[in-house]
């Protein structure tokens, strides 16, 4: 494609104009129907003109763009596009990554921001590190063992529910649930893993969207255990048993009182931003530590060619399953978080678009990176709350970067980079 | 002659209904190199990976320097050193040589992996050369070498190939079958699947022909090669 586009020196207007009447064309097939036709009652009115005017702006703009793409700059550009190229972009061994400068930056600023933070401010943040956690589990198990789950927000829902049933029936507090659901949403994943994973592909992902799907069927019918779409409470974190109300329940004293401070409902929430900082930062950890291990080099090889695999006697029913375990027990977590983060849990948190949404993440994130991941969850959580009033045009902005992304990014935000491996030290020149 | 490395005894293989193997017998003794020629579809890679346990046999033995490992798991097998190149070569297309060469130490673990990369680098020069591009944009010949080495990773005492000449010109398949000589020359025991019945058969010290599912010849590489019967079924007459 681009020796096409070099070997043409100078304005080719012919072609532009080619281009500009086939995208005009197009364009009266696309809009034709949708804006020119308005229904009225029973019967519809043609409106020609507005067709005419969008189909006129389509032309304008795509002979405006191909002249452009003629021009020095764009055929730059145009490049930079095809050099996005394909694979994986293998750093060398003894690369430094900025990482190292970018990371202590972070966590300074998550350190310094609860204290120029309001309230909303810290509770959009906090969805935004919910979605890094669900971002970085899917990452796992899509980005780096290759298996397309589109039901992940199942394991996302028994988090949650694990909190809001645990206080209901157990009365079990945020802490002790927040092990226990990684642990219950582990255990799900295994569950669900044996048998689907020795499927491929589509079927793969046909399996486990109908398990997202069954698990918020349950929670949504299941009337007296669940309380079905009326949903249920979920309790509050404590701090070491100090709760953060403005009144402790059974006669206890609240988190002001025994520190002697004036009441204030952000302290919930910063305790909860707190928590979920830390946990995120674990995550990260390990899932760094996991990637240089041979059981994070399995998954990557895995992914590449399974045959390859079973070829050098690995398990590989084993080794997807512990890509699928280890990213089903993130999701618990992130589950326990948002549920004591809304105080409140019902079964339309759960729906497929939430999937969708997380796998979003996944994609724009680069397939496989980490801060892509993180980048893109705060992008596409974080970014349509402050564009509050362009709410409703949420999915179309999903659409619109997904697009783009297709065409500038194909393999994600942040190409996955993994650092060249080498052996230990020894005899390699 | 030493005693065998491998044995296989009255092996039968069963995919669902279909038996693809019936009754296979052989050996591979220390120090050999034996080939298996047949046609495409006579059950020559499933005898390979049956060896790996994948699929399991039916029936029958497989003895590994007397061990019997017929229902050993394919991660014992691999660490206890048989290793094979599947066939179609089926290297990480996305890592670099030197990765997917450390991908071939998973059976044994990295201790020796820089040594031992090193011998891979002086047995095929040409991957030192590309130590660090990607296995995708490599070409064929070097694919083929690349799928050698990262099996020798593992620090075989048995190396089984499965069509190592696959879709490769007959310069490179020339160049291959050097190495794989030289390789046999240093000792290595060699169990090589081919339909290139024309240079296995000069590199092997003995040979089985395999027809539907069965072994229906055998003897040395020299007089297979001079057989009628052979060499109108195999090498085109020639
Ligand atoms: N996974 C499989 N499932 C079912 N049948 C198979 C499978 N693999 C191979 N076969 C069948 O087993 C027979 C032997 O195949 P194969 O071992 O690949 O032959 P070769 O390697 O000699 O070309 C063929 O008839 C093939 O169709
Ligand atoms: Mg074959």
């Amino acid at each position: 494609m681009s020796a096409a586009n070099s070997a043409s020196s100078g304005f080719d207007i012919k072609r532009s104009l080619i281009e500009t009447i086939v995208a005009g064309l197009l364009a009266l097939i696309v809009f034709g129907p949708v804006v020119g036709v308005v229904l009225d009652g029973y019967t519809f009115n043609a409106e020609p003109a507005r067709v005419a005017w969008l189909v006129g702006a389509v032309m304008v703009g795509r002979f405006v763009l191909s002249l452009f793409f003629q021009s020095g700059t764009g055929q730059r550009m145009l490049q930079g596009f095809d050099s996005g190229g394909s694979g994986v972009h293998v750093l060398a061994p003894d690369y430094k990554s900025r990482l190292r400068y970018i990371i202590p930056a972070l966590i300074v600023i998550a350190i310094v921001f609860p204290i120029f933070a309001n309230k909303y401010l810290l509770t959009v943040v906090i969805l935004g590190l919910i979605y890094v956690l669900l971002g970085l589990g899917l990452n796992i198990v899509v980005g780096l063992a290759g298996l397309l789950d589109l039901g992940y927000v199942a394991f996302y829902a028994i988090g949650a529910y694990g909190l809001a049933l645990g206080y209901q029936y157990l009365g079990l507090g945020f802490w002790t649930v927040l092990p226990l659901a990684a642990l219950a949403a582990a255990l799900a994943g295994c569950i669900l893993g044996f048998p689907v994973l020795r499927m491929h592909g589509d079927y793969l992902a046909i399996v486990t969207l109908g398990f997202g799907e069954i698990i918020r069927l349950v929670l949504n019918n299941w009337l007296s255990f669940t309380g079905g779409p009326n949903g249920m409470p979920a309790p509050s974190p404590t701090f070491f048993g100090l709760e953060f109300g403005r009144r402790a329940k059974d006669g206890g004293v609240p988190f002001h009182e025994f520190f002697g401070l004036d009441y204030n409902p952000n302290v919930k929430f910063l305790f909860i931003y707190i928590v979920l900082f830390l946990v995120v930062l674990a995550v990260l950890y390990i899932k760094h530590r996991l990637t240089r291990m041979p059981v994070g080099r399995a998954w990557e090889a895995l992914r590449e060619d399974e045959i390859a695999c079973r070829s050098m006697g690995l398990n590989h029913v084993l080794v997807k399953l512990s890509a699928f375990t280890l990213g089903a027990s993130t999701a618990g977590l992130a589950g326990v978080f948002f549920a004591t983060y809304q105080g409140f849990v019902n079964p339309s948190s759960f729906t497929f678009f939430e999937s969708a949404l997380i796998l979003a993440i996944v994609v724009l994130g680069g397939m496989g990176s980490t801060v892509g991941v993180v980048i893109a969850a705060f992008v596409l959580t974080v970014a349509p709350e402050l564009l509050r009033s362009f709410s409703e045009y949420r999915v179309l902005l999903f659409g619109v970067l997904m697009v783009l992304m297709m065409i500038w990014r194909p393999r994600g935000l942040i190409r996955i980079s993994r650092t060249g491996v080498v052996p230990r030290k020894g005899v390699a020149p | 002659m030493s005693a065998p490395i491998l044995e296989l005894k009255e092996l039968d293989v069963f995919y669902g209904p279909i038996q693809a193997l019936k009754k296979v017998s052989m050996h591979i003794n220390e120090g050999e190199t034996v080939s298996l020629i047949g046609a495409n579809g006579a059950g020559k890679s499933t005898l390979l990976m049956s060896i790996f346990g994948q699929p399991r046999a039916a029936s029958g033995q497989i003895l590994y320097r007397g061990t019997d490992i017929t229902r050993k798991s394919p991660h014992f097998i691999a660490s206890n050193g048989i290793a094979q190149s599947p066939e179609g070569r089926r290297v990480f297309p996305d890592m670099t040589v030197e990765e997917n060469l450390m991908m071939g130490t998973i059976p044994i673990g990295d201790k020796h992996a820089s040594e031992d990369m090193q011998r891979m680098y002086e047995l095929f020069p040409r991957l030192k050369e590309r130590r660090s591009q990607r296995a995708m944009t490599m070409s064929g010949g070097e694919q083929q070498m690349l799928a050698i080495a990262r099996a020798l990773m593992s620090r075989p005492k048995l190396l089984l190939l499965d069509e190592p000449s696959l879709g490769l010109a007959p310069i490179v398949v020339k160049q291959i079958f050097a190495t794989l000589r030289e390789l046999a020359q240093s000792g290595m025991t060699i169990f090589l699947v081919e339909q290139n019945a024309n240079h296995a058969l000069k590199l092997s010290d003995r040979a089985y022909v395999m027809v539907n599912g069965e072994i229906r010849m055998t003897g040395t590489g020299q007089e297979l090669l001079v057989n009628e019967d052979v060499r109108n079924a195999y090498l085109g007459g020639h």
